[in-house]
């Protein structure tokens, strides 16, 4: 299993959401799809039209920036990122 | 005596601002996780409160809390304009319940349409074929921050009839629940070329008379306007006020004759005039203007109003709100002949709306 490592700020929109989670897919795409299942509403906080990433969230693949299409390894670290930014 | 809850939508989350007896008030907040709120409002029918959110990270989404704010969910599913659309989605920026439904005016111009409490949603219209529909998303037409649809109202007697203003571009009206509209802007006034008559008027707010539903006002970027046939044509009531700029309006909910602005300065400053806090009330449908400012700060006060940020509730002796671009919120229960802070440092307030319980 991959783990996925999520944004704080994600953690209260979904009831038992963790900072950590697992996932078994095989690209980060398809990795986001499987949370949005358990919990509905996942996929639209970090995908838009398009679909693409959006602007300010970055996702890295074993330290190695990617997109929706990159592949992830089983044994995979994940990291989703929100830009840091704002004030 | 009721419980006046006014929600205040603020770059920060929603506070809600409340008292059993309107003297005394306690605010709740921030609610909705602190996301940057364009409107908050509460839907009598179903007892929810909704707010429009649009996070620069996570995009918009419409927060829903039904009981009165203790706990909240989200949800975006349908505010999109697809995959393969050139409009784009990343702000939500009005609200608006009625008949069993919840609109949501978007960015790109599109209306939204819930009619599962908030759940779901689906694009309604995104006004195609009106005059202009082609320059709305040109950024020469389009400066930072637009908001697309900045307003809905609905008619409260039929649900067909309702009216979308289009930020910078005009006041439009269907009376067929949006399979068909009509630009409703004749008597406006525009600064700024125009080709075609009918469209280009930049209307900031739109209020409606509880009383009397011909009679509307309009807060618009040049000039008070009023109407008498219920938005087919437009009379400008500026004479007598500060300044022809402005945001946000209120109207009285048993007289139509009274009706409440705030002025501003109408270059980039956009605060009231001269550093001194006034909201302008007329009681003879605009012919004259009193400048109401008793316990508003007189020195130094460039306070800012936006389009939603003034609201006013139904009561015998109604209570009418305002809240400023710089987190204060000021409160009268006497027509506006004097006024009481009830909440001075909150975030940017985007609006006030206020519901008795």
């Amino acid at each position: 299993m991959a783990e996925v490592y999520l944004p704080t700020p994600l953690l209260p929109l979904f009831p038992e959401l963790t900072k950590r989670v697992e996932v078994d897919a095989p690209t980060v795409g398809e990795a986001i799809a499987q949370l949005n299942e358990r919990w509905p509403g996942f996929r639209d906080r970090l995908v838009q039209a398009g679909p693409a990433l959006r602007p300010h969230i970055n996702v890295y693949v074993d330290k190695e920036r990617g997109g929706l299409d990159t592949p992830i390894g089983e044994r995979s670290r994940v990291d989703v990122i929100a830009a840091i930014s704002g004030g | 005596m009721p419980k006046s809850m006014v929600l205040v939508a603020t770059r920060k989350g929603l506070f809600v601002i409340e008292s059993d007896n309107r003297k005394d008030w306690t605010t709740r907040g921030p609610l909705c996780e602190s996301w940057p709120l364009y409107h908050a409002i509460y839907d009598r029918d179903s007892g929810t409160i909704f707010a429009a959110a649009a996070s620069e990270w996570l995009g918009c989404s419409v927060w829903r809390s039904s009981d009165l704010g203790e706990t909240w969910e989200q949800s975006s599913e349908g505010l999109t304009y697809g995959d393969d659309s050139e409009l784009k989605m990343n702000k939500i920026s009005s609200l608006s319940a009625g008949h069993g439904r919840l609109f949501v005016g978007a960015e790109s111009c599109g209306i939204f349409g819930s009619t599962d409490g908030g759940k779901t949603f689906e694009l309604v219209s995104t006004l195609d074929g009106q005059p202009n529909r082609d320059q709305w998303n040109d950024h020469a037409n389009q400066p930072p921050g637009h908001l697309g649809i900045s307003q809905t109202m609905q008619d409260p007697d039929d649900a067909n009839h309702w009216w979308a203003i289009v930020q910078g571009h005009s006041l439009f009206e269907t009376t067929d629940n949006a399979k068909t509209w009509a630009p409703r802007n004749k008597g406006l006034r525009a600064d700024w070329p125009l080709d075609n008559p009918e469209v280009g008027y930049c209307v900031h707010c739109l209020v409606r008379s509880p009383v009397d539903g011909s009679r509307m006002y309009q807060q618009n970027h040049v000039g008070m306007h009023r109407s008498d046939d219920g938005g087919q044509s437009w009379t400008e009531i500026s004479e007598g006020l500060p300044s022809e700029f402005g945001f946000a309006a209120a109207v009285h909910p048993h007289d139509r004759e009274t009706f409440y602005v705030v002025p501003l300065d109408p270059g980039h400053g956009r605060t009231m005039p001269d550093g001194q806090a006034a909201v302008w009330r007329t009681q003879d449908a605009g012919s004259s203007w009193q400048k109401l400012t008793a316990g508003l700060p007189q020195e130094d006060a460039y306070l800012g109003v936006l389009r939603a940020g003034m609201a006013i509730d139904g009561e015998d002796a109604p209570g009418l709100y305002f809240g400023t671009s710089t987190g204060q919120v000021y409160a009268s229960m006497d027509e506006g002949e004097s006024w009481s802070e009830i909440a001075g440092y909150l975030p940017g307030i985007s609006s006030v709306e206020v519901a008795v319980i």
